[in-house]
């Protein structure tokens, strides 16, 4: 008989060291493990977060990788398990499983430009391998930032995209599909920030992430511009219930999501955006 | 666990006290004996003590969408075809605890898993059986993360594989390459024969463990007329009337528009009855549960069917919202997307999705309407 393998189902407990609200349904969570340690992850990664009691949703990391003595989620309470991470505070506990799932590999973007196209909530699995790349900038032709929101109250992270534009060597541009009160920027669809271009299309590498019909859009947008299928890469979102290959939930054609996924190479999914209810 | 049997194993005639004197023995070993038994108007595979409760004389009427026991004209303890559930039911069972959690003053304790149950001995695995078990024990332990419970409990478990010595309407394992013979993952392997008035089983080891086990039951060597009626018996089995083109349905994933899928979602009721019956089907939900002061969680595993509406929900709405969509996911994953992700199909050919579905829907006909193999 084999030597018994760790139990993937099993969570381990962390504590909530700080909570900062993002957006009137989005928060984020610094965590740190209750026994001490740290916690290494790959950008584009995920984790199953457990609330005592109530259940497990998967939530992608969204620090910065570097930094193994905190682990940072952010969230958007859209459903029960979400609700319940909500009304947790500082102090409270959780359970962490983890990590899983595919990465945005930024390390094969050297040399190239790298364009990041985030759609709502979508830039906080983008955002670990945004740190990644400011770290080795000097690896990276330009490096752009293009991001869209329903609303200018729904742009994530706002003051750090403020603070990312203000950078001489970083592109940002944001655009909302709809603007109320003063807002004076980009009005549109994030795909139309794709198409003003900016960047090489021979040379470049993009990472997508948003809703998925954004995700389509956004590579037949790149693609469009002469990007590489092989090049850009998008994070899918299924229904988890493991996130270690187990369940068979989050199954898209051939595909484990939390296995195969959830950054995929957009031209081994390509046809599969296409199938309706898959 | 059993291995790859060795091939010069001695074939042994056990009589009915034989194989009596084999069960005792695993229940002496401390072993949790499961075997045919008769329940609910149906063989089912639960606890057994004793040959007693081995279903003597039932056999089972099994065809599309039916499901009826009958008396046999002999006294076969293995003539029923296959029980409406596979070894699934043990080896990964419906329900599962995956842990405790005890909340403290300052957040929670997890706690350790309880002790593991005691060891199986499966009596009467079929041979497309030893085939699906051989698929979850994949699924369930091949890849990066494995399932420590299921591994566990295979590789404890004592297998005592029974062949077919005849198919039912709806089995299909020729197609598949599963059986009807048995080669390989038994500990003890058992031919049911009737030799003149004489009824009794060719047994054969395929492990040490099964080997040490026949040596000490004292049964005399088989003799030439039962071991080959034990062949005769297994090429019976391999007569069946289903097919499925196997390399074909390999296919079925370049097929997610096919007029089939609409026409096979008008019988469909979506009830997943298929997904409880088929031995391979491993997909799980969790269901989460509190003390009423909610000082203690538990989390459980519970099988899930693709069926149902909740399994692909993602915020927003589930992702498969009609019956052709959870069809195709169905069949498509079985015998063809099975194959990108662990190297074969999915499905062993068993028959069980046909049997069990309430509208008699036939695995083997919906794969070849769609993969353009139609028969009349």
């Amino acid at each position: 008989m084999n030597a018994p393998l760790p139990d993937p189902m099993v969570p381990v407990p962390f504590r909530i060291e700080k909570v900062r609200r993002d957006l009137s349904d989005t928060f984020t969570m610094e965590l740190v493990p209750e026994a001490g340690g740290e916690f290494a992850f790959q950008p584009g990664q995920f984790n199953m977060l457990y609330v005592f009691g109530v259940g497990e949703v998967p939530i992608s990391i969204s620090g910065d990788p570097a930094d193994r003595s905190v682990l940072v989620h952010t969230t958007r309470s859209v459903g029960q398990v979400t609700e319940a991470l909500d009304a947790l505070k500082p102090g409270d506990s959780l359970g962490v499983r983890g990590p899983f799932g595919t990465s945005w590999p930024v390390e094969s973007a050297f040399g190239h430009d790298l364009v990041f196209v985030a759609g709502g909530v979508g830039l906080a699995p983008l955002r670990p391998a945004i740190y990644q790349a400011m770290a080795n900038r000097e690896r990276f032709g330009r490096v752009i930032v293009l991001y869209g929101a329903r609303t200018p109250e729904d742009i994530l992270y706002k003051k750090e995209l403020e603070r990312w534009r203000g950078r001489f060597d970083l592109d940002v541009l944001v655009t909302v599909d709809r603007a109320t009160g003063r807002w004076g920027g980009n009005v549109g669809v994030v795909t139309n920030l794709v198409a003003r271009g900016g960047f090489d299309p021979l040379n470049t590498t993009s990472f997508v992430c948003g809703p998925e019909v954004m995700m389509r859009y956004a590579a037949q947008a790149l693609e469009k511009k002469g990007v590489d299928t092989g090049r850009i890469w998008v994070s899918v979102e299924r229904n988890m219930k493991c996130g270690c290959g187990l369940c068979g939930h989050c199954q898209w054609g051939p595909h484990f999501t939390c296995k195969d996924g959830p950054v995929f190479r957009y031209d081994r999914v390509a046809d599969l955006f296409q199938i309706r209810e898959l | 666990m059993a291995q790859p049997n060795s091939k010069n194993a001695i074939p042994y005639l056990l009589d009915m006290d034989g194989l009596g004197a084999l069960i005792s023995a695993l229940v002496r070993q401390g072993r949790q004996v499961i075997g045919p038994s008769l329940a609910d108007d149906a063989v089912i595979y639960d606890d057994i003590d004793s040959i007693a409760d081995l279903p003597a004389g039932w056999g089972a009427d099994q065809s599309a969408g039916h499901y009826r026991l009958k008396r046999r004209d002999d006294q076969a303890l293995f003539g029923y075809g296959l029980a409406p559930q596979g070894w699934k039911r043990q080896l990964y069972p419906p329900r599962q605890k995956l842990f405790a959690a005890r909340r403290q003053d300052s957040g929670f304790a997890v706690e350790p898993p309880p002790p593991p149950p005691p060891p199986l001995a499966l009596i009467g695995v079929r041979a497309c059986e030893l085939a699906a078990i051989d698929r979850q024990a994949k699924v369930f332990g091949d890849r990066s993360y494995a399932d420590p419970g299921y591994q566990s409990r295979l590789a404890n478990a004592f297998i005592v594989a029974v062949q077919c010595a005849e198919a039912q309407a709806t089995c299909f394992c020729a197609a598949m390459g599963t059986g009807p013979e048995v080669s390989h993952g038994y500990d003890i392997k058992l031919t049911e024969i009737f030799v003149q008035k004489h009824h009794g089983f060719v047994a054969e080891a395929g492990t040490p463990q099964g080997a040490k086990l026949l040596k000490a039951l004292k049964a005399p060597a088989a003799g030439a007329a039962e071991i080959k009626a034990a062949g005769l018996a297994v090429k019976n089995a391999a007569r069946q009337d289903k097919h499925l083109d196997a390399e074909a349905a390999r296919k079925l994933s370049a097929q997610p528009d096919h007029p089939r899928w609409d026409k096979v979602a008008e019988r469909c009721l979506s009830c997943g009855n298929c997904t409880m019956v088929c031995p391979t089907c491993f997909c799980t939900t969790v269901e989460d549960v509190t003390d009423l002061k909610g000082d203690n969680a538990e989390r459980w595993r519970k099988w899930d069917s693709c069926f149902t509406m909740d399994f692909s929900y993602i915020h927003g709405g589930a992702v498969r919202t009609e019956t052709r969509s959870r069809y195709r996911q169905w069949i498509t994953h079985k015998l063809s997307t099975w194959v990108d992700q662990f190297g074969e199909q999915g499905c062993v050919g068993c028959g069980r999705c046909t049997t069990w579905c309430p509208v008699g829907i036939d695995i083997t006909e919906e794969a070849a309407a769609i993969t353009g193999q139609e028969r009349i």
